[in-house]
């Protein structure tokens, strides 16, 4: 293949990437775009077989074979609950792939001629610490999403000086990696000290962040690994990964400052491990919440939901009958208890009735970007019903019933009021304004910010329904029987 | 190829990506993240290269270590390609067959 044709190539591939990117911006045109995307990297492969003609190399084939035999179990077997730890895993997976790839880059294995050594090792070096960065940090996620590890915050002795230490070592090991020299020693040593210090970084840096960061935590993660795939790209002379993983940070770090707006952090404090808890350490309410919650699911016990307000019960089906607008605030514990399916029964009961439903999704409900929505549509929750905060924001004070499920610190007024809180300024759901607000919460502690929440020491208008929040809505859904 | 163009075209994908990004709403986040997270398995290409190209190494130390190494690199490549547009069709027949559904109520 000539070199002018690989290059018309490569621009048109990154071009069908584009484009299949911009199709997903609407959910009509998704599908399609998630397969132009999937093609462009299909046809990627085939012309990088040809372009270096290794096409006839069997073993090729082989390894292609069993990635995908593992890659299609994954993604058909996963359960939509699963989804976040799924997506950080294969990020992780990911990054292995591109700090390989430095490493053989940086050993001179399997690469075309160089011709600028200094350039090509450097960049090897990059892609080796940020390949693995990406991976271990990447694990780390994964676990803690999957409770494998605690979701708190875990904080190590020295962890911030260990921290900035790595740093300074990665920067010094890429730094010499520069100016290549032809002794293999020198080369295994930078190699064996990068790989050992940057797994460290990985691991120490995503283990001290805690579970309601995690959104943040995985939309950099990716962005990382685009960044990885970019620069080995680079190491290697593949114009269509540098141009492709470039495509991917950037686009994973917009994603990551979206939600770092929602959610009132600076992405600077989640990195350097800046807990925006005020409380004691001790205080780890919601894991508490995610052990207890765990156990009764484990156990089968479907502990009667302890709903206090049984005189009220009769009131509270009155207003939720004679409702003409209502809004759906879930959060995660609708996640945890798998309520979603309940929420959409209630739902429909709700608009059997004559009342509007809508849900209102607060940008970091959940523990990944939009997890809410994908939970609701597994439900069948129609997406024109879903609302985004600024969008229905002014509508709380014109509605008459609000029904929270599993969500705290995105509802909770203390973030308009309550200065020097983690929460102040945060923008939340003006659940507040509305006239009835049921509430169905695990307890009453603190949500993951530490702050406790006014509404649940109101006295008239709120109706907390404490308990596994699939209790709690059956309840509810009695009600219209 | 030069490195300065290589830099250059990072540069420019960077941001018409940022660019294009900017459009999507909340809803589809976290397809979106997974379909990038697919997109970011665009390293098979790197790591197909390193292994194709290492078969015609000469020394067999080197040789077997482009072979594990690389073949280790396809591997988990292709899982994170696979799986994750896999994943990702999932999810948004998701959104898909509640759409259909509706226009039948």
């Amino acid at each position: 293949m000539s070199n002018t044709l690989y290059i018309i190539i490569c621009i048109i591939l990154s071009i069908t990437v584009l484009m299949g990117i911009s199709l997903m911006s609407k959910v009509k045109t998704a599908i399609a775009g998630n397969l132009i995307s999937a093609l462009s990297v299909l046809s990627g492969v085939v012309v990088t077989l040809f372009q270096y003609n290794i096409i006839s190399v069997w073993n090729i084939y082989l390894y292609i074979l069993i990635g995908i035999l593992i890659g299609s179990v994954l993604a058909v077997r996963v359960k939509m609950i699963q989804m976040p730890q799924l997506v950080a895993l294969l990020n992780g997976i990911g990054g292995i792939a591109a700090a390989l790839v430095g490493i053989l880059s940086l050993l001179g294995i399997g690469v075309v001629e160089r011709r600028y050594p200094a350039f090509e090792s450097g960049a090897s070096m990059l892609a080796i610490v940020v390949g693995l960065v990406t991976f271990t940090g990447s694990l780390v996620a994964a676990g803690k999403l999957h409770k494998l590890l605690p979701q708190r915050a875990v904080i190590l002795k020295n962890h911030t000086a260990m921290l900035k230490i790595s740093l300074v070592i990665m920067t010094g090991v890429i730094v010499l990696s520069v100016f290549p020299m032809d002794n293999s020693c020198w080369t295994a040593t930078l190699l064996i000290i990068s790989i050992l210090v940057s797994s460290f970084f990985g691991y120490a840096f995503a283990i001290k962040v805690g579970g309601a960061d995690m959104p943040i935590t995985i939309s950099l993660l990716i962005s990382l690994s685009g960044v990885s795939g970019a620069i080995a790209g680079m190491a290697v002379n593949d114009l269509l990964l540098v141009s492709v993983g470039g495509i991917v940070g950037a686009s994973g770090l917009l994603l990551t400052q979206i939600m770092c707006r929602a959610m009132n952090r600076k992405l600077k404090d989640i990195l350097i491990g800046k807990r925006s808890i005020s409380k004691t350490d001790t205080f780890s309410g919601e894991e508490i919440i995610v052990d207890q919650l765990q156990d009764e699911i484990n156990n089968g016990v479907t502990e009667e939901s302890r709903i206090e307000e049984l005189p009220e019960v009769k009131s509270d089906a009155e207003i939720l009958k004679s409702a003409k607008r209502a809004i759906i605030v879930p959060g995660y514990g609708m996640a945890l208890a798998q309520a979603q399916h309940l929420v959409r029964q209630l739902a429909d009961k709700l608009e059997a009735n004559g009342t509007e439903v809508k849900y209102a999704i607060h940008p970091v409900a959940g523990r990944m970007p939009g997890h809410m929505n994908v939970l609701l549509a597994e439900a069948d929750v129609p997406y024109e019903q879903l609302y985004e905060m600024d969008a229905v924001n002014d509508e709380f004070a014109e509605t008459d019933v609000v029904i929270v499920i599993g969500a705290n610190d995105v509802v909770n007024p203390a973030a308009h009021d309550a200065k020097g809180t983690p929460i102040y300024g945060m923008p939340v759901l003006n659940v507040d304004q509305a006239k009835e607000i049921f509430i169905c919460n695990f307890d009453l502690n603190p949500g993951y910010a530490g702050v406790d929440n006014p509404l649940y020491k109101r006295t008239h208008g709120v109706h907390l329904l404490l308990g596994d929040a699939k209790d709690s809505l059956n309840g509810i859904i009695a009600k219209f029987n | 190829m030069n490195p300065f163009i290589l830099i250059l075209v990072f540069i420019v994908a960077s941001i018409v990506g940022y660019l294009i990004i900017k459009n999507v709403p909340s809803l589809l986040h976290t397809p979106l993240m997974s379909g990038m997270n697919a997109l970011a398995g665009i390293i098979i290409l790197g790591a197909l290269m390193v292994l194709g190209l290492s078969g015609f190494v000469t020394g067999s130390a080197a040789r077997l270590t482009g072979q594990i190494l690389g073949g280790l690199a396809v591997i988990t490549a292709t899982v994170n390609v696979v799986g994750g547009f896999g994943v990702t069709h999932r999810m948004l027949k998701m959104f898909d067959k509640k759409k259909k559904q509706s226009n039948h109520e």
